[in-house]
């Protein structure tokens, strides 16, 4: 599904990303784990097409396009989703109205009619049901005065929404408490099947408690250093990052 | 030198204007009217057409403007067809008392009387002036004539018609009364118009003040609106200018408000070669409050001013001002609000915000709150950015699916809604937006909606 080749990025003249390779296939579930500062969200961002980073080399294909080519809209579209690690506030812009010109966005790709507004209420309905949101976040503008773990509840429920192929989570346990993060990664959970795949960008080893990940890789200064199954989450918890970084010397 | 003998050529121009069209002048008008036209040139004549060593004129160049030769109906024009022809409104799904003006004059078409309350009268400002002078002696100029804008008393000077409301004493109307100020001449045009505008004691009223060019000539146009919010009065007055670019407007409003009386205004400025708007409100009263707000779009060389002036008279009064603007192309725009809070003017709330998006590089923005504080128990505040799209919202929207013209639009749409929140007629807020969306979508750089179809 997703292919990166010696990927190399750098950001304001600073090398960022060092050569990355990874193969995602579907159904697969990767954990990138390092320390602060190892280049995790630059590589999140960079797949969903951020601009501000320069990419020096490399190749990344994505269901068999060249994903670097594409612009946001269109990865989006392709059925790449970024659940962002600082969800951004639009004051203005009403969640409901967002969301449906999202959903419909999708919908005109595939080829695919418009849903009417009573079947785009009718999908938010039955999508909050299955992620036991509230109603509350729809009712208001984009993110605005969302406390850290709506703010990305709201991502889980976008996603929902989406139903991407692949689904990248920046840091999405950052800020939440243990409630909070229940309820995302069980929607997480909820949302996985044979046919998608999902890659969780994360500092920690809790949010793999939630989220089982078939593969762990190490981000270290922009090179992934080590690659495994989910034991290597345990190890890295229990022996923390230095020994990465002491395995360097 | 040559600045100086340029100020004595144009306001000169004007002198022998007022010179030669004395007899049109007074023709035909009230003498309640013509009383005030000496002195106010006189006014006018000594200062002159500003330029930026004027502190309230500084970001806004008027002597172009002034420099074009325009010719002035100084008396009725008829031969005018029929305007519910020509002009379709663009709020058609808003139900209002409907009346036209055309360069100025109240035309002579229109029929409002009939669906209004009893006692309410809106008529031309020449007509009632003449056949009910009692109704307008004791407001006429009362406030504009302690402005010291020259624009204003070059109105005053030049006053012949306009729009005149009048509400009694507790009357409601329901419906808005929209008013279609049209330009419409084959050759260059100084326009003016004169409005007043009375809401006694305990009324209501909606006005809704749409000004449109039907044609591509040149135009000046120079209003002066005078309203008088009487106590517990509620008043909204909201203002859609669309003129063209070859257009230039100088739109002076004074409120005055009277003991618990509350005010909206909302001025939209969609589109205009040079806009300036010039709004004044004064408490009378205590308990008053005056929700100010306007939105501009420019592009182009488009120049919008907005010039407010918040007067805490009174005690316990409460402003708020939010202007916005958003700017594209070399278009400039300029925000200036000055809030005054007199001696005693206890527990004075008074806040202004003033918003602005930069679209391109080129396009420039002015803003300068001034608060004058002289009284010691208040709470006021103002605020003011200029910035451009957020790019990390429109990142957002984009990685969401949204294509990046769809997504600013969106974010500039939001970025505007604000303002149109505070409409509290709903249709024209719905139709605003529209409205808007178009204007953003580059769909509103001709007049829309119109016969000619002129390309300006």
């Amino acid at each position: 599904m997703l292919s990166i080749k010696n990927l190399r990025a750098s950001v304001e003249g600073k090398e960022i990303l060092k050569g990355i390779n990874l193969e995602i296939k579907a159904g697969e579930v990767h954990a990138i784990m390092g320390p602060n500062g190892s280049g995790k969200s630059t590589l999140a961002n960079i797949l969903a097409g951020k601009s501000d980073y320069e990419v020096l080399e490399g190749e990344v294909t994505f269901l068999g396009q060249n994903l670097l080519e594409l612009s946001p809209e269109i990865r989006s579209r392709s059925g790449l989703f970024l659940s962002f690690q600082y969800p951004v506030e639009i004051p203005g812009v009403p969640m409901v109205n967002f969301l449906k010109a999202s959903v419909n966005e999708h919908r005109k790709f595939k080829g695919l009619d418009p849903l009417t507004a009573g079947e785009f209420l009718k999908l938010m309905r039955a999508k909050k049901d299955m992620l036991h949101l509230d109603t509350e976040l729809t009712n208001r503008s984009v993110n605005e005065g969302f406390s850290g773990g709506e703010k990305k509840k709201n991502e889980i429920f976008q996603m929902a929404m989406l139903e991407p192929k692949l689904a990248i989570l920046d840091e999405t346990d950052s800020g939440l408490d243990i409630d909070a993060l229940r309820v995302v990664a069980e929607g997480v959970n909820a949302l996985k099947t044979t046919e998608n795949a999902t890659i969780v960008v994360t500092h920690y080893q809790r949010l793999l408690d939630y989220i089982v990940p078939d593969f762990v890789h190490v981000l270290y200064k922009g090179r992934i250093v080590k690659s495994g199954g989910k034991e290597l989450a345990f190890e890295l918890e229990e022996k923390g990052y230095d020994w990465i970084k002491n395995g360097e010397n | 030198m040559s600045i100086i003998s340029e100020k004595i050529s144009q306001t000169d121009q004007l002198a022998s204007l007022f010179e030669q069209s004395r007899e049109k002048l007074n023709q035909g008008s009230s003498p309640i009217l013509n009383r005030m036209r000496e002195v106010s040139f006189k006014r006018f004549a000594q200062a002159g057409i500003p330029d930026f060593k004027n502190e309230d004129y500084k970001y806004t160049n008027l002597k172009p403007a002034f420099e074009k030769s325009y010719r002035q109906e100084l008396l009725r024009e008829s031969g005018l067809i029929n305007l519910n022809e020509v002009f379709k409104c663009n709020i058609p799904q808003l139900d209002t008392h409907l009346v036209f003006l055309v360069n100025g004059w109240f035309y002579s078409g229109n029929n409002p009387g009939a669906e209004l309350p009893n006692g309410v009268v809106l008529g031309g400002l020449e007509q009632i002036a003449n056949d009910k002078p009692e109704l307008l002696q004791n407001y006429l100029n009362r406030q504009a004539g302690l402005s010291n804008d020259p624009f204003v008393a070059l109105n005053t000077a030049f006053v012949k018609d306009g729009f005149f409301l009048f509400v009694p004493k507790g009357v409601v109307i329901e419906k808005p009364i929209q008013i279609i100020n049209l330009l419409s001449s084959d050759e260059n045009l100084m326009a003016t118009q004169r409005n007043l505008v009375i809401a006694e004691a305990a009324s209501q009223v909606k006005l809704l003040i749409c000004d449109h060019t039907l044609t591509s000539a040149s135009f000046l146009f120079n209003t002066v609106s005078e309203f008088f919010v009487g106590e517990d009065a509620l008043v909204d007055v909201y203002t859609i200018q669309n003129h063209h670019n070859q257009s230039t407007s100088i739109n002076s409003a004074f409120y005055k408000q009277e003991r618990n009386s509350n005010l909206v205004t909302g001025t939209v400025s969609l589109h205009g070669g040079l806009i300036r708007n010039n709004l004044k409100v004064t408490f009378n009263g205590e308990h008053a409050e005056a929700n100010v707000n306007g939105i501009s779009f420019t592009d182009k060389k488009q120049h919008v001013d907005n010039f407010t002036v918040i007067e805490h008279s009174s005690p316990n009064c409460l402003s708020n001002q939010v202007y916005k603007n958003i700017l594209d192309d070399e278009s400039t725009g300029a925000f200036a609000g000055r809030i005054h809070v007199a001696r005693d003017a206890q527990q004075t709330v008074a806040f202004q915000r003033n918003n602005n998006v930069l679209l391109s590089d080129k396009a420039k923005m002015q803003t300068k709150p001034q608060l004058i504080i002289d009284a010691d128990d208040v709470k006021c505040s103002h605020g003011a950015t200029v910035g451009q799209i957020d790019e990390e919202a429109l990142f957002f929207l984009r990685a969401r699916g949204i294509g990046e013209n769809d997504a600013r639009m969106m974010l500039m749409n939001a970025f505007a809604h604000e303002v149109i929140l505070k409409i509290s007629i709903e249709p024209l807020r719905e139709r605003i937006d529209e409205l808007i969306e178009k204007r953003l979508n580059g769909e509103i750089s001709r007049c829309h909606d119109c016969n000619y179809q002129c390309n300006c």
